[in-house]
Formats: structure tokens, sequence, C-alpha cells
């Protein structure tokens, strides 16, 4: 073959042919070389579990609560975070006299609220979403007061040159311009969600996939924890690929180059 | 400065007084002197071209006329009044068009901003936006984003967004940078006449010495560290002015000439 048709074949070969081949070189290696370990199993095997767990639904039942969690907990500390934020961007007075107050808070790893959130609210998906909204309060009110801050000083100035009252300034100009950046910071956010639930399950709360994959490996049955390990990573990526289309689909056209 | 002054008919107490009037300003930024005694008046309706090297205070000229920056020392007018901060009356075209204009609004989005901003009702704000869109040569390209327009094209929208505050002070900063020649000449004419019929007075910042002799009933010539009025040539040239009678005018020849000579020797 020459080099030319070599390049052609290159370049119509597929990404997603990567991790299969991978696996598919595991498989084989693994089978060649017959080790043995609690910790291991067969590419066929996991994908054997993962086809078992979709058939009998309890995927679904993990995935659901891990979501509804995030679900509750993100919108919670989302918009709390997403409101302080805006306020810190806009008034410097405030922004002073909260800066003390978030940078202590801000440095205590959520996970570390597991206790505390477990003798308020017990066991079950309301601790759980009570750890997320905690997470993900702060990066978002990080990230927007960013955001707000981050406007282009000339558009504000803009503003000022057609006599827009500060309220508009706000409304018209601000709040827009900073939109983009503010759903960057959600895509974020939404990623330390899943870390943040996950964690938790794995660490105290016994629902979601976090405790099916802890259970999994406790009682021995690695397949099971594989399958729900490739279940994460094709969770995660729909949903950063969800975000980032809708991002796209925002903001796209409007915002050029300046949004992504 | 009659002659100019005339073709506006305001109040009789605002001919009286000059539209814009620096006295002894003088403006620091962060302990260094940027501008230093700048005095000068310009009459209203009167359409002031400002020339000078690169850095030596132009933009900080018109910003000082916005209220968008303050004088360190020295007082800056607006007929009769001193500046404290911006106002509607005051319309400016920003030299950096990619960043002035609302990036999540359309041509006609941008455009309309000014009327909002004037409390215009939304149904007659739709008709204005199209005749300005078309004034500035724009017509058919009212829904398409900034990002979606050339440089050129965008600097319209700014002017055109400028032009919808009916502005009795109009300030460009190099607002013809990025255009080609054809685009340039025809947008000269039509400024000097839109001008003209608004009776706005105009401080218009250029690099292109010819640009600023077509255009103005004056030419300031700015020098550099710190900026300060280096020279002040009065245009004589007849108006409405034509891009290629003007241009061999005798009289043209001579103040560029002027302008040529004056320009080699302070940069
Ligand atoms: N925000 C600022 N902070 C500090 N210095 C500034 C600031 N803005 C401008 N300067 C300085 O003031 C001087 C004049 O700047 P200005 O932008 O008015 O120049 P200009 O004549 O418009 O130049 P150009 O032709 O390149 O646009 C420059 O030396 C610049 O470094
Ligand atoms: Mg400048």
């Amino acid at each position: 073959m020459s080099r030319r048709h070599i390049d052609i074949v290159l370049r119509a070969l597929p990404a997603w042919l990567v991790p299969l081949a991978f696996l598919g070189i595991i498989e084989l290696a693994m089978r060649a070389s017959s080790i043995e370990s609690d910790g291991l199993a067969l590419p066929s095997q996991t994908a054997a579990a993962l086809l078992g767990l979709i058939t009998d639904g309890e995927i679904f039942l993990r995935t659901a609560e891990t979501i509804g969690a995030i679900a509750v907990g993100v919108p919670i500390g989302g918009t709390l975070g997403l409101l302080l934020g805006v306020w810190l961007g806009l008034s410097p007075t405030a922004a002073r006299l909260a800066s003390l107050s978030i940078e202590l808070f801000r440095p205590i790893p959520p996970v570390a609220v597991i206790p505390l959130m477990m003798l308020i609210y017990g066991l079950g998906i309301r601790m759980e979403a009570a750890i997320i909204a905690f997470a993900c309060f702060w990066p978002m009110l990080l990230l927007t007061r960013d955001a707000v801050l981050g406007v282009e000083p000339r558009l504000i100035e803009v503003a000022r040159i057609l006599g827009l009252p500060r309220r508009k300034q706000i409304t018209k100009i601000a709040l827009p311009a900073a939109v983009p950046r503010i759903f960057t910071a959600l895509r974020l956010t939404l990623g330390i969600a899943l870390i943040v639930a996950v964690t938790t399950e794995i660490a105290a709360n016994p629902i979601g996939i976090g405790y099916a994959i802890i259970s999994a490996g406790l009682s021995l049955r690695p397949e099971v924890m594989y399958a729900f390990l490739v279940w994460l990573a094709i969770l995660g990526w729909l949903l950063n690929e969800s975000l980032i289309a809708m991002h796209r689909r925002l903001f796209g056209a409007a915002y050029g180059d300046a949004a992504t | 400065m009659n002659k100019t002054s005339s073709r506006l008919a305001p109040a009789a107490e605002a001919c009286a007084q000059p539209a814009i009037a620096f006295d002894g300003v003088r403006l620091d930024f962060g302990g260094k002197c940027v501008v230093d005694g700048l005095s000068f008046t310009v009459a209203p309706g009167e359409f002031a071209c400002v020339v000078g090297p690169s850095g030596c205070g132009k933009t900080t000229l018109l910003r000082l006329v916005t209220g968008l920056l303050s004088p360190t020392r020295g007082e800056v007018r607006r007929l009769g009044v001193t500046v404290d901060g911006p106002s509607r009356d005051v319309a400016i075209v920003f030299q950096d068009y990619g960043r002035a204009l609302l990036p999540w609004r359309t041509a006609a989005g941008n455009i309309a901003l000014a009327l909002e901003a004037m409390g215009v009702p939304r149904l007659a704000r739709a008709e204005r936006v199209a005749a300005l869109l078309d004034k500035v040569g724009l017509a058919g390209h009212g829904d398409k984003y900034p990002a979606q327009l050339s440089g050129g094209m965008q600097q319209r929208v700014q002017i055109a967004r400028c032009l919808a505050q009916g502005p009795r002070v109009l300030l460009m900063d190099e607002p013809f940078g990025a255009l080609d020649a054809l685009t340039r000449q025809a947008l000269q004419d039509e400024i000097a006449r839109l001008v003209r019929d608004s009776g706005a007075t105009v401080l218009f910042v250029t690099h292109d010495l010819d640009e600023a002799i077509y255009l103005g009933d004056r030419v300031f010539a700015l020098q550099a560290n710190p900026g300060r009025l280096a020279e002040v040539i009065d245009v004589g040239l007849p108006r409405p002015r034509d891009q290629l009678r003007t241009r061999e005018h005798p009289e043209f020849l001579r103040l560029r000439h002027v302008l040529f000579d004056h320009v080699q020797k302070t940069h």
C-alpha cells in the first residue's frame, strides 16, 4: 500500500476504535496469561455483567438515585451560588465584605460535611443532595462572580454612553455578557456534582451508582464493579457532550468564538 | 468659525458657547502624565479633526469629552457646562469596534439598543433601525451577529448606533481605519453630509492626514510625551467637498504640505 493509501485509511478511522481495540488487547492478554485476581475481570465478563444490569433494570434504578440527588442538589446549590455570585460581581462592597467568609468556607472539602449532613438528614437522597448543593455552591459562586467581573468594560461604557440606567445596564449588558461563562461554570459544576455524588455513595450513603460499585467490590464481583465504572464513564461523557452541544446551540452564532 | 457655526440653529445661548471647551486640561494615568496643558474650543457644528502619533492621547482626549475620564487638572466643558459624566447627547464611535458591539445582539439589535435607551417604543424602533442600516450601507445585514460581520461592517454598525442616539456631539476614534478605500470615501461623504444635516459637533480622530483635511473645518495636530496641542490648522476648503475636486484643490495640496511638514518635524 502506498503512503497515500495509508493516509486515507488512517483518516477514516473513527476514534471509538481506540477504546475498543484497547479492550480487545486486554481480553487477549488476560486470556493468554491466565492471571487470577479478585480485582480483575475480563472485558467480555464486564460486558456480560453490564448487559445483565441493563436487562434486569438495576443499572437504571441506581442511576436514577444518583441523578436524582444531583437533580435536586445542583439546582439548589447552583442557583444560590449564581445569585450570590452575580451580586458579588456587581457590588464591590458586597464582594469585599464577603471575601473573607468565602475564603474560609470554600476550602472545606465537600466530603467533610458528610457526617454533618447525615446528622441532619439521616441517610438517603436528601442528605446526598445537600452535600452536592454545598459542593456546587462554591464553584458556581466564584465562577459567576468572575464572569460578571470579566464583562468587557467597553460594553459597560457603551451602556453608560447610551444613558442606560444602572438596572438596565445590568439586565441588558452585564448579565447577557456573562451568560456564556456562567454556562461554562454550570458545566464544571455538574462534573463536580457527579464526583461528589458517587463519593458520598461510596463513603456513606447506601444508594446509587457509588453504592453499587462498593457493594460489588465487597462481594467480590469485579465484573459488576467494572460494568458500573464503564457506565459512569459513559454517563459522564454523555453529560458533557450534551452540555457542549447545548452551549453551541445557545451561544454559537451569537457569541462567536468567544463563547467557547 | 462663523461660517460653520451658522449651520446650527439651536437655542441662542447655546450658540454663544463653544460646544466643547478644554481649559488647561491635564490627565495622569498612574502617575504618568498622558496629556497636559490642553486648551482649545470647538464651535457648535464644527467638524474638528485630530491627528497625531500613536500614543499621543487622541483616544484619551475623546474620552475626556465623553466624561468616561475626568481630568486630573483643568476642566472640560460641553456647551458651557462642566463635564461630570456621560450624556446621551454625546456619542462615541470607539476605536476597537470589535469590543464595542454586543455579541449576542444582531446588527439591528445593537442599533436598537440606543433607541431602547432613549425609550423609543418598540414599533417605531424597527423602522428607524432599518433606515439607519440603510444609511450606513448595511441594508439586508440587520439580522447578522457581529461575529458574522467583517471589521468594516462592524464599524458601520457602531456608527449607526451612534447616529441613532441623535447626538449633539459626535466623537469618532479612527472610525474608518478598517475600511477599504472605496467604502471609506463613501462613508466620509456620508458622515460629512449627516453631520451637516444634524448640525452636530464632531471630533474626528484619524491617522490619515488627507482624511483630516478632507473632512475637517480645522485640524488639531497633537504631539506626544506628554500629549499636547502642537498646531491648529484652519481648513478653508469649500463645502460640500468632493472626493476628486477637493483633493485636487490647490488649497488642499497646500494644507497637505503644511501638515506633512509639521508631522515630520514633531514625529
Ligand atoms: N488605562 C490606561 N492606563 C494607563 N495608561 C494609559 C491608559 N490608557 C492610555 N494610557 C496611556 O496614555 C497614552 C495615550 O493613550 P491614547 O490611547 O489616548 O493614545 P492614542 O493617541 O489614541 O493612540 P493610538 O493612535 O495608538 O490609538 C498612551 O501612552 C497610553 O500608554
Ligand atoms: Mg487611540
